[in-house]
């Protein structure tokens, strides 16, 4: 690469953005003010990663404050900024970045708070699915029936409270006192684009990973009775293919 | 293919979607293409809606058409699946980069302008064109730094790459007020030297300032509304060219859907204003 090429000037500018000075290179009126204005592309970068992170992570924000999350936000994006242009798929590794990370070593739920405002999210952009009817269940032997369930459905799980913490955040929300945990939902989208955040108990949790494995409902059925996790589903049109389980 | 109408337009915020689908006054909306490229759920119900009541103009954030090196194709194909879906009236994007390498900057960063950056981004816009069968719109962009390898003024850089590529271009004065205020240059006398013939859209916003010891320092924050001497280099652009599409623009701190109107329907006063004496003459 030659010293003074596009490529060297643009590898140069973006690693002045992580550090104290700018890049060589940069002219301005009064030269004496180039830092000054390379600050302004440093606080663009820093601040809107840090509200991309922060409308994803509200809970977490709320948690631990906007001061800490912004100073927590900034060590993540300088270890793992996003790859990737579109935004939507970024803070995958947020929660196992909480996880280790020290200064927040005192609250053990916030990884899997974030995990959950995570899996919101990814069923806030989920692809689109017919739900089918709730009479598709009513063969003569619903046992051999395998449910395919709708592609923003996903399980949740934490030995934590971290489901009652993130419910305790929410508009409305109660300030009951806590459970111990585990803590279980099923998060998805209903029909009416909103997002659903259920909270399971052992039993359904249980069968509703069954369905969501692939099980057949006589098999899913063998860990809890599934009327419950089947009520669920149907009332959020979560059951978007039904495998009757015989050939055609 | 049918182009946006020569009227006002505004950003799409989805706190806005119901009136949004109700208004008549709007004559285009716009989008940030990266903000569709989810697989489904509201973005994509809300946006197939509206396309049907308003004409769409998509703008991405995220080619990073000024990198040095190539674009993202992966990048690229979600743009071309996004278009093919949509079929907008526009699609424009920005002279600027945001991605060298691995990591995505999410800002739009300024480049220098030479015979080598007009090469690259020639070739990047005739790829973009070429992948979308469309002719795209690259937006004129609002710098805080200038670069001394720079040999080019940004309106021959603007110029070349028109003539060079076919493309047109998104005309933001508000940008143009923010860089001539920055960097202490004439905005009349940048606009007496921009290509106009090429000009597709113009994008109105609002500014921040900040105070250096030398003078101002605008930030283009589009959190604002679209400041007096940008709305009067707005008029003269349109008393050259006519009446073109103008989309409010305002991303941050985004203010009622009644405040945006009034923005518009000032815009609309002008656009009303330049369209009077081609009536009389016809």
């Amino acid at each position: 690469m030659q010293p003074d090429s596009h490529a060297a000037q643009q590898q140069a500018f973006e690693a002045a953005l992580w550090q104290q000075d700018p890049p060589a290179g940069l002219s301005a009126p009064v030269m004496a003010e180039v830092a000054q204005r390379f600050a302004v592309y440093r606080n663009n970068v820093q601040h809107s990663l840090t509200r991309a992170l922060a409308g994803r992570f509200a809970v977490v924000e709320q948690l631990v404050g906007p001061t800490f999350f912004t100073a927590m936000a900034r060590v993540h994006i300088a270890q793992d900024p996003p790859q990737s242009p579109v935004l939507l798929g970024w803070g995958a590794t947020f929660a196992d970045f909480l996880d280790g990370f020290a200064p927040v070593a005192h609250l053990p739920f916030l990884g899997d708070v974030a995990r959950l405002e995570y899996a919101r999210g990814l069923a806030y952009h989920a692809a689109d699915a017919m739900p089918v009817a709730a009479d598709a269940l009513a063969v003569d032997d619903p046992a051999t029936l395998r449910l395919g369930l709708h592609p923003s459905v996903q399980l949740f799980t934490s030995p934590h409270p971290a489901l009652q913490i993130w419910q305790a955040h929410q508009t409305g929300g109660t300030r009951a006192p806590l459970r111990a945990g585990p803590d279980h939902a099923l998060i998805a989208r209903a029909p009416d684009f909103s997002i659903v955040t259920a909270p399971l108990d052992e039993d359904t949790y249980a069968v509703l990973r069954a369905l969501v494995a692939g099980d057949r409902l006589g098999d899913a059925a063998t860990h809890a009775e599934p009327t419950t996790a089947l009520v669920l589903l149907l009332r959020h049109g979560l059951i978007t293919t039904i495998d009757t389980g015989v050939s055609p | 293919m049918p182009a946006l109408p020569r009227t006002t337009g505004l950003g799409f915020k989805p706190q806005h979607f119901t009136d949004m689908m109700a208004t008549d006054t709007i004559g285009f909306i716009e989008v940030h293409a990266e903000n569709y490229m989810g697989d489904g759920g509201a973005p994509h119900a809300m946006l197939a809606a509206l396309h049907e009541c308003h004409a769409l103009s998509i703008h991405g954030v995220g080619l990073s058409i000024g990198s040095a090196g190539g674009l993202d194709r992966d990048h690229l194909a979600r743009l071309r699946r996004l278009i093919d879906r949509y079929q907008p009236e526009s699609f424009s994007e920005h002279l600027a980069w945001s991605s060298h390498g691995a990591a995505w900057l999410n800002d739009l960063l300024p480049l220098p302008y030479t015979p080598e950056t007009l090469a690259t981004i020639c070739a990047h816009v005739d790829q973009v064109q070429d992948t979308l069968g469309r002719r795209m719109l690259l937006e004129n962009p609002a710098t805080y730094v200038t670069f001394a390898s720079s040999t080019l003024s940004e309106t021959d850089f603007l110029t070349e790459l028109v003539q060079r590529t076919g493309c047109g271009l998104l005309l933001d004065v508000n940008n143009v007020f923010v860089s001539a205020t920055n960097h202490r240059f004439d905005a009349r006398a940048y606009l007496a030297d921009f290509p106009l013939f090429a000009v597709g859209e113009i994008h109105l916003a609002g500014h921040d300032t900040e105070d250096l010891p030398s003078g101002p320092l605008l930030i283009d924050s589009h959190g604002a509304p679209v400041a007096d001497p940008v709305w009067a280099l707005y008029a003269e652009v349109l008393a050259r060219t006519g009446p073109l599409p103008t989309l409010i623009e305002w991303d941050t701190d985004v203010p009622d859907f009644a405040t945006l109107l009034a923005e518009a329907a000032r815009a609309n006063a002008i656009l009303r204003d330049v369209q009077r004496p081609q009536t009389d003459a016809a």
